[in-house]
Formats: structure tokens, sequence, C-alpha cells
């Protein structure tokens, strides 16, 4: 920079040269200023592992972890979980929060892992442009429901007019008007957009050349669809799937709606059940006494919540990113 | 060999017939999600506009068991929402016990304001990030740590955020025990506010943006990748410094890409309801954020403005929540009707969004 100040007159000299410094200290001012930016979300995800898990696993000297207070022992293998109740009955067994959890997230995805991807398939192989235009925005929209809309449309219309006449009126089973079922109903449906579109990514990815080579050997649209185009992005596929699932373990407000407030060791669909999220958002509308151990046990619920989406997540990002080299 | 060949043939044919079914069943499973979206919406719509039932009066029963000649008019009480719950009075009235008295108005202004300032802190914090990375950043380890970061984040329950908000916004680590009060005077006007800072519309939106900022990143990273190259070579060929390349060439060439992005994820921050019930924002409020109930009311006491942020405050979901949480008679009607403001703002927010996308591409061609 100085070098090409230096070649020209004189009194110009200074003043570029003044101008290029102060320009130089703006440009790294600027820099700095939008790393800080990208620096927030490694600051935010610090500062949630440590809330989490100064409160649930470790704390500061003078107070006492979620964890130090239970016992780990306890709360993964009790099977009852009371912490609202009086102090002698309390009981932090986790189990039944993660039962209830795994129930809705396997009724989901048995309606939207499937449907997803029927979808993804239709949309890459055998829609037409019109069609798909049509399709994107569609989807796109529902994607963009708030979860409290699935969550009121569970309750006071999937459970009266579908389940409870199909359950009760037909098959003569016990119902409960708050039920697991229409929880993970809904949050089938809601996980449905997320895995079509990224399905679809990746079905699309896959090179033509692979489909024409196909109908080459004589197979059919299905044989190509089935036996060519999906084997070969299965593992986006696999990875759209463990994005969706952990999506609807981290799913709240439907659930809570839906499924009821009782934490049920059960794998009854038609029972009320409480999911790990359902259960912080039923504590939180209440007041906690801040220090207690009903809100330390928040944190650590939240911190298996994390721990599993987290997981999930990364698995799925690890092969998303393999599956990008291979066809790229 | 005719044998063997006639087998071929019908498996030719029912292999045929599969591809077929299989083609119907996908087409079949698309377009009856489709159709859900519209039945889910039209079961909402239409009960939002239902008029209410004529309330059997409750003296009724005991005329019959007088004996006495029934008066028809005196069988019902005349209904008190003929024209449905979903109306003008619903917009305009704040919360309340009786469900034919309860309205929208403190949670619509309370989720103006929240979004609001969560654009006004995740907008420019999101696209400096998407700059950074885009621009700036070297393929280090490191960078490629705050991408597998940011994608991670966007993955995380919006619960855990609420818990995140509520222990860093409204308890602030439990520093004090009691709130302490501030008064911050500007001259023309003294803002209130307490440390740590509680239930205010400032914790709602500063969790909001802790939300929906990673979401904010990634589709302003993907408006900037739209940019070619060229354009950037192009300026800095003639002398022009980073910053400048950015701040004259690609900032304004990829903003309808980041405008649309932003407000796609706005209206998601809209529309969550976990984390603010965590926050522990009031359901049952009937005020608006620093009641301020017109313009002219804000031109006035322009005062009441800064006070605003610092002000409990209630949002459209949670009224939603409560409403539907609520077992008394006629608040599914209410719960409704607020699935439809809420439906109608979100509508108008993608759309604007989509509106941007399909005027600007049209325009831009490299």
């Amino acid at each position: 920079m100085s070098n090409a100040c230096s070649s020209r007159p004189d009194e110009q000299k200074s003043s570029l040269r003044h101008l290029m410094t102060l320009q130089w200290v703006r440009e790294q001012l600027i820099q700095g200023l939008l790393f800080t930016c990208a620096l927030l979300s490694i600051i935010t995800s610090l500062s949630i592992i440590y809330i989490l898990f100064t409160t649930a696993v470790l704390a500061w000297p003078p107070g006492k972890s979620f964890f130090q207070q239970v016992g780990l022992v306890e709360f993964f293998t009790e099977t009852r979980w009371t912490p609202q109740y009086a102090a002698e009955q309390r009981h932090y067994g986790i189990l039944p929060l993660v039962c209830g959890t795994f129930l809705v997230t396997g009724i989901s995805g048995l309606i939207g892992l499937p449907a997803g991807l029927m979808i993804a398939i239709y949309l890459s192989e055998y829609a037409s442009p019109r069609a798909r235009s049509i399709c994107k925005p569609i989807l796109e929209l529902l994607a963009g429901v708030p979860t409290v809309v699935y969550g009121y449309f569970a309750l006071k219309f999937l459970t009266p007019y579908f389940i409870m006449p199909f359950f009760h009126g037909f098959l003569g089973l016990p119902v409960n008007g708050f039920n697991a079922l229409s929880g993970g109903i809904v949050v089938g449906i809601m996980i449905i957009p997320m895995v079509a579109s990224l399905s679809e990514d990746v079905l699309r990815a896959v090179p033509s050349s692979l489909r024409e080579s196909g109908y080459a050997l004589g197979a059919t649209k299905f044989d190509v669809s089935t036996k060519i185009v999906v084997p070969a992005a299965l593992s986006g596929v696999l990875a759209s799937f463990l994005l969706a699932l952990s999506r609807s373990i981290g799913e709240t407000m439907a659930v809570s709606i839906a499924a009821g407030q009782q934490p049920v060791l059960t794998i009854n669909p038609l029972s009320q059940i409480q999911t790990m999220t359902s259960f912080i958002v039923n504590v939180m509308q209440g007041d906690v006494v801040a220090g207690s151990t009903l809100e330390k046990s928040l944190y650590a619920v939240a911190l298996v919540l994390f721990a599993i989406t987290l997981g999930m997540n990364l698995i799925s990002q690890m092969i998303l990113e393999r599956y990008r080299e291979v066809y790229q | 060999m005719s044998l063997h060949r006639g087998g071929y043939e019908i498996r030719l044919v029912w292999r045929h017939r599969l591809g077929w079914a299989f083609e119907w069943i996908c087409r079949l499973t698309t377009w009856s999600t489709m159709l859900l979206l519209f039945v889910l919406l039209g079961a909402i719509l239409v009960t939002a506009c239902t008029p209410d039932q004529p309330l059997r009066n409750p003296n009724f029963k005991s005329t019959v068991a007088a004996g006495n000649g029934i008066p028809a008019e005196a069988e019902f009480l005349p209904a008190k929402k003929p024209r449905g719950w979903l109306t003008w009075d619903f917009l305009t009235k704040g919360n309340s016990y009786i469900a034919e008295d309860a309205g929208i108005m403190s949670g619509l202004w309370g989720s103006i304001w929240v979004v609001g300032l969560t654009a006004l802190m995740s907008v420019p914090l999101g696209v400096g990030a998407a700059l950074y990375l885009e621009e700036y950043a070297k393929p280090t380890r490191f960078t490629k740590l705050i991408q597998l970061n940011i994608s991670n984040l966007a993955g995380v329950p919006s619960i855990v955020y609420g818990i995140l908000g509520f222990t860093i916004f409204v308890r602030m680590f439990g520093l004090r025990d009691r709130p302490e009060k501030f008064i911050c005077s500007l001259g023309f006007v003294d803002v209130h506010f307490e440390l740590p800072l509680g239930r205010v519309v400032l914790s709602g939106a500063a969790t909001l943006t802790l939300l929906s900022l990673p979401v904010v990143i990634i589709s302003a990273q993907e408006a900037l990748r739209a940019i070619p190259a060229s354009l950037r070579h192009a300026s800095l060929a003639l002398g022009a410094t980073k910053w400048q390349t950015i701040r004259h060439q690609v900032l304004p060439a990829s903003l309808p890409g980041i405008l649309t992005g932003v407000i796609l994820s706005l209206s998601r921050a809209l529309g969550e309801t976990a984390p603010l019930v965590v926050l522990g924002a009031a359901a049952q409020l009937s005020i608006v954020p620093g009641r301020i109930t017109s313009l002219g009311d804000a031109i006035q006491h322009p005062g009441k403005l800064l006070q605003a942020p610092f002000d409990q405050f209630t949002a459209i979901p949670l009224q939603v929540y409560s409403w539907v949480n609520d077992p008394s008679r006629g608040f599914e009607y209410v719960a409704a009707s607020g699935i439809c403001v809420l439906l109608v703002v979100l509508v108008l927010m993608n759309g604007t969004a989509i509106f941007i996308r399909q005027r600007f591409q049209k325009k831009i061609r490299w």
C-alpha cells in the first residue's frame, strides 16, 4: 500500500497515505465487527451448554446442582416422575418423560417420514413443472403454520371427530381426551414439509445419467425411482429423516396442548402422557421458586433434550456433508 | 422358450401396473397433504365464524315444571355473538376472563413490539455474521466450526432457547434476589427499568433474536452466495476497498434475497410460543406495551415508545395457548379467532416476502 503511494507527487502523498491508513483502520474495524457477529453464534452455543451444565450437572460450590441432589441412577432408572408433589412423594425418574417423547416421535415418524418421502419422490420424479409450482408454495405454507395451531387442531378436531369415533365408538377402546396419538399425528403432519423439501433436494441431486442408464436397461419408472434414485440418495434421505425426528422430539406446543400433562410410563397411544418439552412448559407456566429442585429439574430435562437433538443433528449433518462430497 | 417369454410378458405387465399404482400412491399422498392444509385452515375459520348458539335460559325448566304457559322467547337467551366470534370488537379489546369480552389487542400489539425489536436486533447481527462468513472468512477450521455450530443452533428446540432467555435475560443468572429499579434520564423522558430485566418485551425480543439468528444467517448466506464473483472482482478492480465493494455492490444486489429470508424467519419467530411461555410472559394481560393505543398517542408522548420495551407483554400465540387451555365455555371459539388473526398476520408477512422475491428476481439477470 505504501509503495503505491510513494510514486505519487509529494503534496498528495501525505494526504493519500493518511487516507489509506484511515481506510485501512476502518476496514479492519468493520471486519472485526462482522467477526463479532459471527462469534455470537459460538457464544450462544457455549452459554446454552454452560447454563444447562452448571444447573444440572456441576454447580459452582455454594449451590448444588440437580444431579448432586438427585443422583444419576435415580434419574435414569426410576419410573416415576413427580417433582411437583409434596416433598416425601417426589420422584425424579426421567423414563416416563422420555417414553412419552419417543411415543409421540414414533407416531409422528410413522406418519411424517413415509408421507414426506412419497411427496419428495413425486415432486422430483413424477410431477410436472406446473404441479411442482403449485405444491412447493403450499408445502412452504404448511411449514409456516405455527405449532399452537396444530395443537388446537389436534385437541378440538382430530380427537373428537376422528380418534374418538374410530377407537372408542368403533373399536370400543378407552380413549382419553388428551392422547399421545393426536399429538403424534399432528407432529407427523408438521414434519412432512421438512422431510419432503430436504429429501427432494437430495433426490434431485442424483445425476440424471444414473436414471438414464436404468431406463436403457429396460427399467420402468418405478424401478428407476425405488431401486436407483432412492438408494443412490439414501444417506441424504436418512439425514433428512434424522433432522425431522429431532424436530419432533423438540416439538413443544402441539404436544403439550394435545397429548396432556400426565407423566405415565406407557406405550398406549390412546392414553394421556407428558413429553420432556411439555413438562418444561407446564412447570414454567406457573411461578417456580428460584433455586428449588423443581427448577433445577427443568434444566436437567432440557439438558437431556438438548443432548438428544444435538446428537441427531450432528449425525445427520455429517451424513449430508459426506453425501455432498460424493456427488459434486 | 415360449413359456419363459409368456412369464416375462406377464411380469412386465405387472411391473407396469406396480409402477402405475406407485405413481398414484405418491400423487395421492401429495395432494391429500395439500388438502390437509385447507381442511385445517377451513375448520378453524368455520369455528371462528360460527355464530354463538343461543343459550338455554336457566329459568326455563322451572316454568315447564310449574306447568305455566311457555313463552317462546324465554326458552333461549339471545346470542351474544350473532355474527361469529371474529369481529372488529375482537381486534380492539384486551383479554378478559369472560369469553364474550376477550379480545386480541394486547396480544397483537405485544407481538408487533416483540417481533419488531427482534428484527432490529437480528437483522444487523445476522447479516453481519453472514457477511463475515461469506466475504471475509478464510476456510480455516475455525470458520468450519462456526458454520457447523450455526446449522446445529438452527436445530436446537425452541424451548431450550426459552430456558436460555429465562436464565440470561429474565433472571440474569439470579445475580439479585429482588429486581432493582433504575431510572434512566434522557432529558425529555425518564425510562424506568429493572435489573434483572424480568418478563418484559426486551427479554422476549432478545430470546427470539437468539432463536432466529441461525436461520437469518443461513438465508442471508444463501442470498450472498447467489451474487456472482465477477461483480465483486469488477468493483475491486476499480480500486474499491473490500467494504466499499460490499456496501455498494454486494449488499444492494443481494438485498431482495436477504429480505425474503429475514421476513420468513421473522414470521417463524412470530408464531413461536414455547420460548415465550418459558420466559413467563403474561397470558392474562389486557394492556398494550407502553400503553400506546394509537398513532397520535405515540406522537404526543414519544417517551412511551422508549418505555414500551421495558413493559410487560403478551403475544398472539401465547393468548391462543391460554385460550386453548381454558376449559370454560366459549374459549375454543376465541382461540379459533385468535388463530385466524395470527394466520392473517403470517400470510401478510409471507406475502410480502414472496412479492419481493418475485419482483426482484425478474429485474436482476446475471
